[in-house]
Formats: structure tokens, sequence, C-alpha cells
């Protein structure tokens, strides 16, 4: 059975997220209490040991990069909270902003505490504009109440969170091109290095997470009953949000202990697909996450287990194709969706895009070759081997993926 | 030195050993092999956008951008793996199939980055099918011509121009397969923030930004009989077009290059060096002049077209600090169609004065409506030194083979002094030498200037002219040149003259040169001028010869009527068109 947790999600509905005494009166900001009152070390450890890996899609291991960020000394440092949510079929960190504001404001001030920042920015799309009061509120009202600005909670830290509204790019999600957008530039990424930790928005070193990681950092503080680390196994310990959509009948954001199995991710808290249609592809972690077909029904909802499987976690998203759409026509799809986000500052991703949409296209209409294909496969391995930034490198995630699970789909008459 | 700390790796099973911070690219080439690369350009910082430079590093899945990773202790680096061969020639294949790839009539033909690779990886059929777009030339100023269907995005224009330039006349615009390097709004060049420099021109790997080509209008007039045809050759010349001809780098080719030209078919062919004197007795009179009645000082000098453009544009309310002497190439343009037409007997409608130049921007100022009289241009065409090597190969010279010839006289003698205008601080130190021994009456001591010799992007010196101390400050790059203007705008420049140059390191360093004009390159040519000023007889202006019957005949003194008229010019603000939209 696919049983909801409510870890990250604990204070969802639980309070007035326009108030700070709503939220005071939950418990809220004895996270930050404890944390100045531990050293920024401890922190990044107690993150460390619950193995919680950063949920915007490279999962990257969070209590290491806020132990390295806060080991690069430096006068003045900043923290992002990549609140950009691009990805398709991802809307887990709406629901945090909306639903729990202070917590994420709480959370930032945690992280700028550990790693010795100044400042933080949040980095969030246009689309979530009506947002925009709800955190300016919170950020306000814990100014007020002495959780932001100088010498926080009668300490030598000092902190500010600034709230900046991307453009509506999807490559500014990436964290080079975001620093740039908030610079007043070009959202394109840059090469690295150097590396954002050393050298990020405007030259100062930088830690960069997502709404939900940092979700998640002050219910863990507070966890002295050790829940989270009660969920899941091995390298998945806890819990974490997933985005449910395409052709369930209850799509939505459901918070699941890691271990639960696909299957009752889509057809217990799905509730299954609507109209009697059968399972054609799940797709993982949005527009750059890979597909897979009915056989991974069955596999546990961890990093390792889908991996396995031939998928990843990414941004969490779970999205359900059933046998109304073709292969074809849902790869054509998100190659729109990439050849209209490539930058095209880097050769492989701009034009290998254009030359993969051309293909695809070839294919509806019967008229792609053998050598099309070989073509096509050729092209997105160079994609994903050798673009500037983790937009090319993952766009054709989707088409290799596919050939793999898929190959009649790629199997053509003729020679040539 | 020993504290270098050296890194060794395996570059295709062989050790290398590099200092600390080398990057892939460089190490590889130590040890003699060439990683392909595109956006890479060794006077910018690396761009790891063309991805053509990826090469196989063990233990990373994906390649790595030999131009921007540091080799690292233990690293093994593969650069001929069957993966690496497929991506790279996979994405040359990507970059010709949205390129306009008519070689045969292309300005870069031969020449041309992309078509060595494209030769060198031996591509026959391409395996994508072409996807060129139907972009427009800009084809409206005199100087510069830009091919954006034969652009591939690598960036180094837009580098320049911003980094070495500070102008940002050329930019990104549109994503995707869109994407394009362009000027600001799409306007033309000449009504952005450009200067013409064609600093872009000449970091530019292929045939996207190119001068204007006036090899046909020079060509057609050699073949006129009734036309007398004379050329000056700018001092930056003689030591940057050995280069093309397989010379080392600072190669001084003056006496080839004067044979070429005369076996081109020129009626005389004179030197730039000599009108350099004339500028330097025009700009260091008028320095004395407004050092003596409270003129407008710092008094900056106004030789570089690419300076004017500048500062016509950006800083139009420092213009009466701008010196009103022409520069060289049109000084010598308006006595060739007055002193010299009277001398040599010929009707001026029928002189064609040539001007080879080490610089884009010269072809714009040679238009310019003041630089002429009677509706005649001083200067009738202005070649650069690339549009004249592609004059000796077109008339099939073996330039290597050439025996050596000398300047034709009146207006061929030139000064040491005249010979380093080309180098950055030149000018300076040529006038210093001049304007010295004017105040003090005493031989110039020591001769030469060294404070204001070098690469440095500024540098100042104080000389003691026995009566006054002089205060001077060179410098090059429009960047530093802006940065000069802003200290000046605030009151923060004491100095009595400043040489501006637009281009790195001069004009040896200027946006007509030959390619592959790399800072290093452009200092041994600078070595290369002061070697030449060492061995000639005379190294100041004032003492050249030809100079001094030119103002005993013609002239009479410098600032004189005669030469205010023919010599002198004025300054305006120039409006970017779109300030006014
Ligand atoms: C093209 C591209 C888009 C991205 N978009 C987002 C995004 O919208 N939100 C996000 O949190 N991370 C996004 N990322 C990942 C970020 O670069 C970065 O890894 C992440 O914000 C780090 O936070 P985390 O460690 O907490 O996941 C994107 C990456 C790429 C390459
Ligand atoms: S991979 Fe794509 S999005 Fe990323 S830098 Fe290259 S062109 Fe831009
Ligand atoms: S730019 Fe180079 S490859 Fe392109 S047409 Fe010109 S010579 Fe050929
Ligand atoms: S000519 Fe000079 S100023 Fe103009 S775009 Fe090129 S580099 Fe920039
Ligand atoms: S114009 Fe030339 S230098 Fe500029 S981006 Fe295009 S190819 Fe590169």
């Amino acid at each position: 059975m696919g049983n909801e947790a409510t870890f990250i999600t604990k204070n969802f509905g639980k309070y007035d997220p326009m108030s700070i005494d709503s939220y005071l009166s939950i418990g809220g900001y004895s996270a930050l209490k404890r944390a100045i009152s531990m050293d920024g070390e401890d922190i990044a450890s107690k993150i460390a040991e619950a193995k919680v890996k950063g949920r915007g899609g490279a999962a990257y291991d969070m209590g290491r990069k806020w132990s390295q960020s806060r080991g690069i000394k430096a006068p003045h440092k900043v923290v992002i909270c990549n609140a950009d949510e691009g990805e398709t079929c991802t809307f887990k960190d709406r629901e945090i902003i909306t639903h729990d504001p202070f917590n994420l404001i709480e959370a930032i001030t945690i992280c700028g505490y550990t790693v010795n920042a100044q400042d933080a920015y949040i980095y969030m799309r246009e689309e979530y504009r009506h947002l925009r009061p709800r955190i300016l509120n919170a950020i306000k009202q814990a100014e007020e109440k002495g959780f932001l600005g100088d010498r926080i909670l009668g300490t030598d830290f000092s902190f500010r969170i600034h709230l900046y509204s991307g453009a509506g790019a999807y490559v500014c999600g990436e964290g080079t091109a975001l620093i740039r957008s908030i610079e007043g530039k070009a959202g394109r990424p840059r090469m690295k290095p150097p590396f954002m930790k050393v050298s990020g928005l405007f030259a100062l070193p930088t830690c960069v997470n997502n709404v939900e990681s940092f979700a998640i950092v002050p219910h863990l503080l507070m966890d002295d009953k050790r829940e989270y680390v009660s969920y899941g196994s091995g390298e998945s310990l806890g819990t974490k949000l997933i985005c449910l959509g395409g052709n369930v009948r209850r799509p939505g954001v459901y918070e699941i202990p890691f271990g639960t199995t696909v299957r009752d991710i889509i057809f217990d808290l799905g509730q299954g697909i609507p109209g009697g249609h059968s399972l054609r592809l799940i797709q993982f972690g949005g527009a750059s996450g890979k597909v897979a077909d009915s056989r991974i029904l069955d596999t546990p909802y961890t990093y390792d287990d889908l991996k396995k499987a031939g998928v990843t976690v990414g941004s969490g998203s779970v999205l359900v194709i059933d046998d109304r759409t073709s292969v074809l026509d849902f790869l054509r799809m998100t190659q729109d969706f990439f050849s209209e986000e490539s930058c095209g500052q880097c050769t492989p991703c701009r034009e290998g895009n254009l030359h993969i949409k051309l293909i695809l296209a070839k294919m509806a209409r019967s008229e792609a070759t053998q050598a099309d294909i070989r073509e096509m496969t050729k092209i997105a391995k160079i994609m994903s081997i050798s673009s500037l930034c983790g937009l090319g490198e993952s766009a054709q995630n989707a088409l290799l993926s596919a050939m793999k699970v898929f190959p009649e789909t790629f199997e053509l008459g003729g020679e040539n | 030195m020993e504290d270098v700390q050296m890194i060794h790796l395996k570059i295709n099973n062989l050790p290398v050993s590099v200092p600390k911070g080398t990057k892939i690219l460089q190490a590889a080439q130590s040890i003699g092999i060439d990683i392909p690369h595109l956006c890479f350009h060794p006077d910018q910082r690396a761009k790891a956008r063309c991805r053509i430079c990826s090469v196989e590093v063990v233990g990373n899945r994906r390649l790595l951008a030999a131009c921007s990773t540091e080799v690292w202790e233990g690293m093994e680096v593969f650069t001929d793996s069957q993966i690496v061969r497929d991506t790279q020639v996979g994405i040359l294949q990507l970059i010709m199939a949205d390129h306009d790839k008519n070689c045969l009539t292309c300005a870069r033909n031969h020449r041309c980055e992309l078509q060595e690779l494209c030769a060198r990886f031996n591509i026959q059929i391409p395996n994508v099918p072409d996807v060129t777009k139907d972009r427009k030339a800009e084809n409206t100023n005199p100087s510069i011509v830009r091919n954006p269907a034969k652009c591939i995005k690598c960036g180094r224009c837009v580098r320049v121009c911003k980094d070495t330039q500070g102008i940002e006349a050329l930019t990104y615009a549109s994503r995707s397969d869109d994407l394009i390097v362009t000027t600001p709004y799409n306007l033309s060049m000449e009504k952005t923030d450009c200067t013409l420099c064609g600093q872009c021109s000449l970091v530019c790997p292929t045939g996207a930004i190119v001068e204007k080509d006036d090899t046909q209008v020079v060509l057609n007039a050699l073949q006129d009989p009734n036309t007398h045809v004379i050329v000056q050759v700018a001092p930056a010349v003689r030591v940057a077009l050995g280069d093309a001809f397989g010379y080392e780098s600072g190669a001084i080719v003056t006496g080839q290059m004067v044979t070429a030209l005369k076996m081109l078919g020129f009626d005389r062919v004179f030197d730039t060096n000599f009108s350099a004197d004339l500028t330097i007795m025009e700009e260091g009179s008028e320095l004395l002049h407004r050092i003596q009645n409270g003129g407008v000082m710092p008094m900056l000098t106004s030789c570089s077209p690419g300076w004017i453009n500048f500062i016509e544009k950006h800083y139009p309310q420092l213009l009466p600090h701008l010196s009103t002497a022409k520069s060289p190439m049109s000084m010598f343009g308006a006595i060739s169609k007055t002193y010299y037409a009277k001398q040599a007997g010929v009707p001026v409608k029928n002189i064609f004065t040539v001007a080879i130049m080490p610089c884009t921007a010269k072809k714009f100022e040679a238009a310019r409506p003041e630089m002429g009289r009677d509706g005649m241009r001083d200067v009738d065409a202005v070649l650069t030194t690339r549009e004249f090597i592609k004059l000796i190969r077109y008339v099939g010279l073996s330039f290597k083979d050439l025996p050596e010839s000398e300047f034709d006289s009146p207006l061929g003698t030139g000064s040491g002094a005249g010979a380093i205008f080309g180098a950055t601080g030149g000018v300076m130190e040529a006038a210093l030498r001049t304007v010295y021994e004017k105040v003090t009456g005493k031989e110039a001591q020591p001769l030469e200037f060294h404070d204001v010799r070098g690469f440095a992007g500024v540098k100042e010196a104080t000389y003691d002219l026995g009566v006054r101390k002089v205060k001077v400050a060179v410098c090059h790059t429009l960047l530093n040149a802006r940065k000069m203007m802003d200290r000046l705008e605030k009151g923060e420049c004491d100095y009595d003259f400043i040489e501006i140059m637009a281009c790195p390191g001069g004009c040896i360093g200027g946006g007509g040169q030959p390619y592959d004009t790399t800072n290093e390159v452009r200092k041994k040519r600078i070595e290369a001028l002061y070697e030449i000023d060492k061995g000639l007889p005379y190294r100041k202006s004032h003492e050249n010869p030809d100079i001094i019957t030119l103002y005993k005949d013609f002239l009479g003194e410098p600032l004189s009527d005669t030469s205010h008229h023919l010599l002198h010019t004025d300054y305006h603000q120039v409006h970017k068109l779109y300030e006014f939209e």
C-alpha cells in the first residue's frame, strides 16, 4: 500500500502561512534556536548522516555541500534558494512555498548560519509571482521578530534574505545561469570552474539548494525521535516529495517514504489511469528525465533501485503517459521543449537539438532511414557527453532511454 | 621559477609534466599534440562553448573541455580515442550544417580555422542535412563587413570587443538554434558604439567578420594607364607582413615589401614613416603652443582612428583635448595631392593615393569628408595588411625570394621616430625626442625614453625640460582609454600629453594585421620597430632631411596657415543611432 508520510509536509495546513505568530504557535523557529547553539559543522553532519540528497535534480550530498561551503573562508558569502522549478510536471516547491513559507525562511537562515553567509537570494520563477507577497511577508515578519537582520537572536550572526523573480527561462534553474540572471546579465550558463562554492553570485562563494532540500532541514534538526531516518533504507533514507502528473486520476504532490513502489505511487496514490487506458510510459524527473514502461512498476522508488531500472529521481516528478500518446509523439513533445529552452551558446546543444527535432519529424512522416536513426543516436550521445551545461547533457535522456525501452519505435523498414 | 609546482599526467599514454594551473590544451601542445579548438583564443579567457576540444579523461563519464580544464596530478587524458574522434567530428559536422560553405568565394578561403579543421578531419560528405538560414550580410560602413551566415557563434569577437576594447558593440541575441552574434538592436555597426577598430575581424576564426575588401579598387587603378598610383605603407606593416610568408614573427621585411609594391605596379612607393615625422612636427609644436598659451590640457594624440571614433562617440565633451593634427596617413594624403603633385608635375586629378595600413578604421578615416579638399579625397583607397597579402598572392609573387629595394623619393624617408609610431608609446617617444630639443635647445638626453616603452596597458613618466617638467601617459586598448577618459573627466589626470592607441600594442596589433596576431606576436613586432629605429641615420623627426625640405619649400613653419589648412582638422560628436530610438 502506498502510504503518504508527513515529515517534510508536517506543517501544511497547521498554521496561517501569513502569520509568524501562528507559525511560532506550532513550534516554528525552534530549529533556528537550536541551530545557533550548535557548531555549523555539526549541522552539516546531521544532514549528511540522514543522507539527504539535493532535491533540485542532481542529487548532490547536501550535508557535504554545506560542509564544503562552510570550509571556504571569505568575508562575504551568499546562499541561494533555487525556486525556479522549471522542470516539466514539477510543482512541489510551489506547494512548500504556499503552505509553509516560514519553514523555508527558517531553513535558509539555518543554512546561512551554517556556511557563514550574510545574504540569501530566493530565485523564484516568474510564474509564481502570486506567491511573492507570501514570501515577502514571511521575510518581513521574521525581521520584525529578530529572526532575520542584524545580530539574530542576540548572536553575532546577521543575515538577510532577498527575493528575486526570474524571467522565465528553464535554463535559469541551472546554477551559473541563475546567478547571471540575478546579476542582471543574460541567463546563460557558464563553464565551470570556477565552481559556485568558490565563486558564484557577484563572484562570492555561494551555496545553492532547492526549496525542498531546504525544507527538510528544520524538521531534521528537531527530529529527536529519528523519524526521518526510519523511512527508507540504504542510500535513500527519509521521505521525498513527488509530483505525480499526466494520465492519472489523482495527480498532485505526495510525500512518500523512500521505498514505496512505483505501482503504489501510480495506482494507489494516483488511483490509476482513467478511462480504461493502459500505461504507455512513465517519465521520471521532468523533461530531462528518462523513461520506463510498465516493467518498472514493482521497483521501489529509491535512488539506487530507480537507477538499476534505468531512470533517476531527478526533480521528483512522475509523469504517466497512457496508450493514447505514442512514444514518438511523446519524444517530439519533449524535444520541442528542449529546442525551445536551449540557450544556444554551445554547439552540441544548439545544433544537436535542431537535428534531432528534424529527424523525429521525419520519423513521424515515415520518411526516416536507418542512417537517420544512427545519426540521431550519435548526436544524442555527443550532446550528453560534451555539452557545456546540464541542459544539453540531459536533453536526450528521454530519447536515449526510449531507444532501449521501446526499440520497436526505432525499427524502420529498409536499411540506409 | 623554482617554486612552480609541476603536475605529472599522461596524455595518450605519454608522460607529461607541466606547471600547476596549465590547461589540458596547452599540456598537449607541449608534447606536440594539437587538440582542435575554435572558441579558444590565446589572449582570451576560456569560453568552452564550441566544445570541439572535448577530450576523454579517465574517471569521467563525460568528456572535458581541454581549453578550460586544468590538469591534475595523475590525470590520464586521451585525445584520440574513438569517442573523442566521433565527438569532435560530430561537432564539426553540426557546425558545418549551419554554415554558409561557399569557401571558394569567401574572404577567408585558405586562411580559415574552420576550413582547416574540416580539411584536417577529412570531412567529405556531411552526415547531417544542411540547415543554413537566410542571414543577410551587413555591409554599410567603409571598414567592416559582417557575414552572419558564416558565424559559428564562437564568441571571440564578443569577448575582444567587451574585454579588450570595453565596447560591447557585439552581443548574442536569441537562443537555441536561432542564436546569433550581432549588434545591439541589429543595427549596422557604425550606428552602434562600435569604433570600427577591427579587433573582432582579427580574432574571428571564419569569414563572419572581415574588413571591407578594397583590393579590386586598387587593382583597377593600377591597370589604368592615366592614373598615377602612389602608395604609402604604415610603419607597422613591415614587421607583420612576413608572418604570412613564412618568416618568424617580428621579421623586418621592408626591402621585400617595397619590391613587391613596385612589382605590383605602383608608380611611386612611399613611406608613412615620412608623414609620421610630419605629424610629430605639427603635434609637437601644438603641444608647445598649448603649454605656452594656456591651451586645453592635457593634449591627447589623434593618430589612431579607432580611438578617434571612440572619443567622438563616447566622450564628445573631451574633444577639445584632442590634438588637431591629422594622422600620418591623412597628412601624407594631403601632401601627395598638393606638394607632391606639383613636384612630380602630375595633375592632381590623376593621382590615386593608396595607403597600406594595419587598421580597418583607417578605411573609415580616409572616407571622412574632412580628409580631402574640393570633393577630392586625400587618400583614395586603404588596404589592410591582410588585403596587401592577398594582392601579393594575386600577382603570384614569391615574397621570400624577392630582392630588397628602397622607398622612392621625396616622401620615402622616415626617421627612427617615425618608425616607432607603430608601437604603443612610440608616438610619445617620437614627440619627446623633438619637443625636448625644441624646448631645451639641447640634444635629447637620453635619446631613448624607456619609461614609455613596453606592453603595460598604462604607462606614465615625467621628464624635465629644464624650464618645466612634462608629465606624460601612454595607453593602449579602448578599455584603458575609457578608464583614462573617466579619470580625465574627474580631473584626475595631471598629465600634459597622453598617447592613446585603440589596439593592443598599438598599430602593430591593429585590426587589419595578419591573422594569428596574438599578444606574444605583438611584443616581437614592437621589438622589431625599435630595432629599425636603432639602425636609421636620423632618429628624430626634425632631422629628417625630406621634412626639412618640405617645410622650407612648401609649408613654411609648423602650424603655419598652409599646415593648418592641409594637416589639421577638427572633430565632432557622433550620435549613436539608438540613442534616439
Ligand atoms: C537546465 C537545468 C535546470 C535546472 N533547474 C532547476 C530548478 O528549476 N530548480 C532547482 O532546484 N534546480 C534546478 N537545477 C539544478 C541546479 O543546477 C542545482 O543543482 C540545484 O539547484 C542544487 O540544489 P540541490 O542540491 O538542493 O538540488 C537545474 C539544472 C539544470 C542543468
Ligand atoms: S548545453 Fe544547451 S543550455 Fe547548456 S550552455 Fe549549452 S546550449 Fe546552453
Ligand atoms: S568561413 Fe571558412 S569554412 Fe566558411 S566559407 Fe569561409 S573559408 Fe569556408
Ligand atoms: S570593430 Fe572594434 S569596436 Fe567594433 S565591434 Fe569590432 S571589436 Fe568592437
Ligand atoms: S563573428 Fe566570428 S568571432 Fe564572432 S562569434 Fe561569429 S565566428 Fe566567432
